[in-house]
């Protein structure tokens, strides 16, 4: 999964480096430049551009330093938001170390696409009463809710709802059992 | 020997059971559909303060249907209490019909301190069962009835009688005619299945009035036990409904933003507590029923919810985390200020008081395990009452002396009626699936 977000992010960025690169004058490419894996676009006036230059047909090496770090941001945000599960303690709403940067991640990614909208689902594990734990499930889903508005997500496009203890991720008793199902999920609709 | 021919004066009270089966019967919105997976009893534990009754095989004329008699459910429902310990009928030296054939030294030797006779006589579709209790030690008769009813309410008969024979003993009511709610669960092909489910007191006759592919939780009876209150999320979020059983008309009355929960019935049954997090976390507010206006209950950043009326219906109790964790807690009126009640342990909820004000039952947890324990109002002491490790969801006995719970047994729930003491334990468990959530039915008329 890292890496095909990794190529999207890769093919994204080619993308705007193609259309950033373009002119109509010829240009040639350095070998082991990332354009040589670029294919040549037709433009209208028949020209043949080569992505991976810049504008006085110095074929410059790849990406700037900037934008090679901001590839690889990129592809650690997307990777990071390939988490979509957070696990939470007994009987708390607090949410973990761990959690905080992939949250970030999401909360970043809203930001920047804000008709993207989440179904926030909070969970707990089957001890103790059914209507407390339906309380805790809608107080975790809260609490990552908050969480994602203060890093950046309007609250327009995030959703709440508690299923308590009634749908656990894994059935069955103990406390490996019980870890896993005291989560949030983010539903991407 | 020339025969003496005893009349007996029995009073002249004589009842007609129609039962809660035939109400049930008359489901337009549903179909009442009986349920193959009956709920059925199992002793767990024996008894050893229990009082010794003999409950005889009632003599039969007529035509009787086979299958449960009259004196295995007496029996079952007089133990189920677990005050009661039953001769099995093997043992008996005379299975004694009236009055004239009960040779009260048989029964002492036995060690049996009461013995109810009698005998069912059918005709033209009606039964009537003619029922006596002697005291062994004092050889007097304590109760002498008739009852009839139609011969397919005869399960109803027999619940009528162990109603009459516990009162005998105990001047306590029965509570055996009465009806429990509950929720089912199974799945099939990782498709979920839920019911809303009413039974007898032992968990025959059992029929559906509700299913969805969606949670339903927290059914509750209104005093008059004509409806059920209930959340469910068939709409994808949970609300509150109500519905009348005998009509299967329902009426969604509580659909906000958030949680709609914890449906809790005042005692005049006009209006209902229920917790909301509409205004930004869960609190509890009651419900006028006729104009749907809401008043606000608590106040407070932490989770109120799970309130249920005291019995007089003044004051309510409730479970918070305002202190670190669920607690707990008591207002002596809708205005006052709240009071904590339980300290013995980190995690107590799900109030339920009995209708005597006498204790308040509540999930409780000890170590690691889960069970269910109770305050006593007056002295403020704390009694454990079950022994099992995941337990949920206690209900008391609208006559105060038995507690139905859900608790986990292997993979499965399934619901469980012991003493309101504690102690001897008889589990239901369904044939398949999970059984949860019982509300216990009020007593009717």
């Amino acid at each position: 999964m890292k890496l095909s977000a990794q190529a999207k992010v890769f093919a994204v960025l080619l993308s705007v480096g193609l259309f950033a690169g373009c002119s109509s004058t010829g240009d040639t490419m350095e070998d082991g430049a990332y354009g040589s894996d670029v294919e040549p676009i037709d433009q209208q006036g028949g020209s043949t551009v080569y992505g991976g230059g810049d504008q006085d047909g110095i074929s410059s090496s790849a990406l700037t330093d900037e934008e090679r770090s901001n590839a690889q941001r990129q592809a650690e945000q997307a990777a990071l938001r390939d988490i979509t599960v957070f696990y939470f303690d007994f009987d708390t709403a607090e949410i973990k170390q761990e959690a905080r940067d992939v949250l970030i991640a999401h909360a970043r990614y809203l930001a920047n696409n804000p008709g993207q909208k989440v179904r926030i689902e909070g969970h707990a594990d089957e001890r103790g009463s059914k209507e407390y734990n339906l309380a805790l499930g809608e107080r975790r889903a809260n609490a990552v809710q908050r969480f994602l508005i203060v890093n950046g997500a309007s609250r327009g496009q995030l959703e709440t709802i508690s299923y308590g203890e009634e749908k656990p991720a894994v059935m069955g008793s103990g406390e490996s059992v019980w870890a896993q199902n005291r989560r949030v999920e983010l539903v991407f609709q | 020997m020339t025969q003496r021919i005893l009349t007996m004066p029995l009073p002249q009270k004589s009842h007609t059971v129609t039962g809660f089966a035939l109400m049930a019967a008359i489901l337009t919105f549903l179909a009442a559909t009986t349920v193959h997976a009956e709920l059925l009893i199992r002793v767990t534990e024996g008894a050893d303060s229990a009082i010794p009754v003999s409950i005889v095989p009632f003599a039969e004329s007529g035509a009787i249907p086979p299958g449960d008699k009259v004196s295995s459910i007496v029996r079952d429902d007089l133990v189920m209490t677990g005050e009661f310990r039953s001769l099995a009928p093997e043992k008996m030296l005379s299975l004694p019909s009236r009055r004239d054939e009960v040779f009260f030294r048989d029964w002492r030797m036995l060690g049996q301190r009461y013995v109810l006779v009698g005998g069912l006589t059918e005709k033209a579709g009606q039964v009537q069962a003619r029922y006596e209790l002697f005291d062994v030690n004092t050889e007097k008769r304590i109760l002498g009835e008739t009852a009839s009813a139609p011969v397919a309410n005869l399960r109803s008969l027999a619940h009528h009688i162990s109603d009459k024979v516990y009162e005998a003993i105990t001047g306590v009511p029965g509570a055996f005619s009465t009806k429990l709610a509950y929720i089912t669960l199974d799945k099939h092909n990782g498709k979920s299945r839920y019911r809303l489910q009413v039974s007898d007191v032992d968990g025959k006759r059992a029929q559906i009035r509700l299913e969805s592919p969606e949670p339903l939780l927290s059914p509750a009876w209104s005093p008059d036990g004509k409806k059920l209150a209930y959340v469910s999320f068939e709409t994808g979020k949970p609300a509150i409904y109500i519905h009348e059983m005998a009509s299967g008309k329902r009426t969604k009355i509580a659909d906000f933003p958030g949680l709609n929960s914890a449906p809790a019935w005042s005692h005049d049954g006009q209006s209902m507590l229920m917790t909301l997090s509409k205004d930004g976390n869960a609190e509890i507010y009651q419900m006028d029923l006729q104009s749907r206006q809401l008043k606000r209950l608590t106040n407070h950043w932490a989770i109120d919810t799970e309130a249920s009326w005291d019995s007089a219906g003044k004051g309510l109790f409730f479970t918070s985390d305002r202190s670190g964790g669920p607690q707990i807690y008591y207002k002596e009126n809708v205005n006052a200020e709240p009071r904590r009640i339980t300290f013995g342990s980190r995690y107590n909820a799900r109030p339920r008081p009995d209708s005597n004000g006498k204790f308040v039952y509540y999930v409780h947890q000890r170590d690691r395990a889960f069970g269910i324990a109770r305050t006593n109002l007056k002295t403020g002491e704390e009694t454990v009452l079950t022994r099992t490790e995941s337990d949920e969801s206690p209900s008391v006995s609208p006559n105060g002396r038995m507690l139905i719970y859900a608790t986990k047994q292997g993979d499965s729930s399934v619901l469980t009626v012991i003493s309101a003491d504690g102690g001897d334990a008889y589990s239901l468990p369904a044939s398949e699936g999970d059984v949860r959530e019982p509300a216990w039915g009020p007593l009717t008329r």
